[in-house]
């Protein structure tokens, strides 16, 4: 079969491509077994704390690693709405601060309800924000491009101002204390604690996996062929059978969830939680992680988000100046790259790749076939 | 029940490339009888009516108007299954947005679409395609960023039952749906004769293979009518007649074809009847060789009466 691969054409390779072709051309096993150790290292990185890698003495190593992989959460959760749907959403952050009120009303003592073990916490904010996203998505995804941009903008601010206005949300005093999950140390000290991000950076990791192979199913399937399509032509789309209103509310939903869900990740590990960090501006942050690191592409907004998270608190002497750095990055990206640092996949479905390599395999139909409808192409295009 | 005429020339696979030729070269009739050996490897679970029988589809006293403008007036015209309708008639006489109004884009303003009486309605346009009314662009509008194949599979899921929940477990329906989409896929790219760029961007293909990646994309949704809007625009002459070679071979297989085109050869060959539209009014129905010799088509739509047939 690898003699008929001339059939296809020798596309633009790029370097990025032919990793990913290499990549694609890997069994399953030899996948894994690239894989694996690679998550074994991604693990044990704050132990490591490697000299060139590490953020001290200026920032504790292990909670900027935690928070470069809440970032990576928020990027993947982001992506399904911005790089799989194309739905431009400014206010994602919205939804990331119901998640962190969630976890902070269920269990800090400055709230009444302080009634629920911070694990409990976790699943609730998602379904909590996902009554969110459909009910911010309902009436809102009706719009399209701008306007759907400024109305989700609206959103995140209102969440904000009601955190602000409402007495219950305590506003700029908060809630102490959030709850964190079980577990003590030897010394008696609770093992999730505020001064040691290992844990919270495991609990972190854990989730990007979870979160990573559900979005990837998704994806692999007919609603992630639902999502782009939308976002190729929408009303093409809709013709070809793709109830677009309920995969563009799904996608929101989804998006929500995992919002929420590093919301609320982010507010046990901060102990933490008043209204001063859900402003426009980390909207925009989440955003430029997408787009930076590639929109619609789950690596690449990791990437992304490594960027994003990881930057100012490696080089401290830059980080007053992140949002100038950034910006400028951005803009010297759209001009050479505007597809992100990596940008959306091109590939087969799986099954597909199976078939198509069947196809090629039989060259006796496949050639007269070819030989006799390539030239139409060829005339046409020319 | 036709094997005789294909198994004589195509011991393999009904669907290669060979057989467009083939089939341009044959007689309606024999084509009729040709059809279910095709058919199966395209549409296995289809039920056969090639036969030009019932209605299929009416437009019933169908007015549509933007303000002012009365795009259609008063259509009447009915699509019988099994048949190969042409819709012609000069530039913004509403041949488009008769397919407008079929596949939901537009309301009609009166009167009704009716699929196998079943008014259309109020209904969206996702449901009209499960309805099975299926059609291409006139100006190629493909999904862009994904592969030939991928294009194609997203018209198949409208067929397919698998929830978002059911995605997200990997439940057994979804590996078996993915797997007959892919298999019908790959089909169907071989059927139109554009396989060998199935894993391309669809962006990336040659113009005649985007057009023919539309009908494909289209068929995939299993239609019961399926609407082609010029599909032979900028083609040349050999391009066109492999393009009807294609239309005659994708009737075959059972479907009932509504064909909008400007090329007059191209709709006296290939159309079993003809409607002539003319701003927005049907001026004229019948066989290509009444519409031929009709005085009102010739005055609106043909110009000068000698050229009726070039």
């Amino acid at each position: 079969m690898n003699a008929h691969h001339t059939a296809s054409p020798p596309a633009k390779v790029s370097g990025m491509q032919t990793m990913r072709d290499k990549w694609n051309s890997l069994s399953r096993v030899q996948q894994w077994a690239v894989l694996i150790p690679l998550v074994v290292l991604i693990y044990l990185l704050p132990v490591l704390n490697p000299p060139l890698l590490t953020t001290e003495p200026n920032y504790n190593f292990p909670i900027a690693m935690f928070d470069v992989a809440r970032y990576a959460l928020i990027a993947i959760g982001l992506n399904v709405v911005v790089g799989q749907a194309g739905l431009l959403d400014l206010g994602y952050v919205g939804f990331f601060a119901v998640g962190a009120y969630v976890a902070a009303l269920f269990t800090s003592p400055d709230s009444m309800l302080h009634k629920l073990p911070y694990l409990a916490v976790l699943p609730l904010a998602v379904v909590v924000t996902m009554f969110f996203g459909v009910i911010l998505g309902a009436p809102t995804l009706r719009l399209r491009g701008d306007y759907l941009a400024i109305v989700t903008l609206g959103f995140g601010e209102m969440v904000r101002l009601l955190a602000d206005q409402v007495p219950a949300l305590r506003g700029n005093s908060g809630f102490q204390t959030v709850g964190h999950p079980p577990g003590t140390r030897a010394d008696g000290t609770a093992l999730f604690n505020q001064t040691d991000g290992k844990p919270w950076y495991w609990l972190a990791v854990t989730l990007v996996i979870g979160v990573l192979l559900l979005v990837g199913n998704l994806e692999r399937s007919r609603v992630g062929r639902a999502w782009v399509a939308i976002r190729e032509d929408e009303a093409v789309a809709e013709i070809m059978g793709v109830p677009t209103f309920k995969y563009k509310i799904w996608a929101f939903v989804i998006g929500a969830a995992i919002g929420g869900l590093s919301g609320a990740l982010y507010a046990g590990q901060i102990g933490f939680v008043n209204n001063q960090k859900f402003d426009v501006t980390t909207s925009v942050l989440f955003l430029a992680a997408v787009v930076l690191g590639g929109s619609g592409n789950k690596v690449g907004v990791m990437l992304g988000a490594f960027v994003i998270a990881y930057l100012p608190l490696r080089f401290s002497g830059i980080a007053e100046y992140k949002y100038l750095i950034f910006g400028l990055a951005l803009i010297v990206l759209m001009l050479f790259r505007p597809q992100g640092l990596l940008g959306a996949r091109q590939r087969l479905l799986a099954k597909g790749r199976e078939a198509y390599q069947r196809l090629l395999g039989r060259p006796e139909q496949i050639s007269s076939d070819s030989s006799l409808v390539a030239e139409p192409g060829k005339e046409a295009g020319a | 029940m036709s094997e005789d005429v294909t198994a004589a020339d195509q011991p393999e696979v009904p669907a290669e490339g060979g057989i467009v030729a083939e089939v341009a070269r044959m007689s309606p009739a024999e084509l009729a009888a040709h059809e279910a050996e095709v058919a199966e490897a395209v549409a296995p679970d289809r039920e056969i009516e090639v036969a030009v029988g019932d209605t299929l589809l009416a437009m019933q006293d169908v007015t549509l108007q933007f303000g002012g403008l009365v795009a259609l007036d008063s259509v009447n015209f009915e699509i019988r299954r099994g048949e190969i309708l042409g819709l012609i008639g000069p530039n913004g006489a509403g041949k488009t947005t008769c397919f407008n109004v079929m596949t939901g884009v537009y309301r009609p303003t009166s009167g009704q679409v009716v699929l196998e009486d079943r008014p259309l309605g109020k209904r969206k346009r996702h449901e009209i395609t499960q309805l099975g009314i299926a059609r291409t662009f006139q100006n190629i509008r493909l999904f862009g960023e994904m592969t030939t194949l991928e294009n194609v599979v997203v018209g198949a899921d409208a067929r397919h039952k698998t929830s978002v929940l059911g995605a997200l477990a990997r439940v057994p329906r979804h590996h078996r749906e993915e797997r007959e989409a892919v298999e019908r896929g790959m089909a169907l790219l071989e059927f139109v004769g554009i396989a060998d760029r199935a894993a391309d961007k669809a962006k990336n293909l040659p113009y005649g293979y985007q057009r023919r990646l539309e009908i494909a994309r289209a068929l995939a949704t299993e239609p019961k009518l399926l609407c082609l809007d010029e599909p032979a625009a900028g083609f040349n002459p050999a391009e066109k007649e492999e393009l009807m070679g294609l239309i005659r071979k994708i009737r075959g297989d059972g479907y009932t074809v509504l064909l909008i085109e400007h090329d007059m050869r191209l709709v006296m060959g290939v159309t079993d009847r003809i409607v002539v539209l003319e701003f927005g009014k049907k001026i004229a129905e019948g066989v290509p060789a009444e519409i031929r010799d009709n005085p009102a088509v010739i005055a609106a739509y043909l110009g000068v009466p000698d050229d009726g047939a070039a």
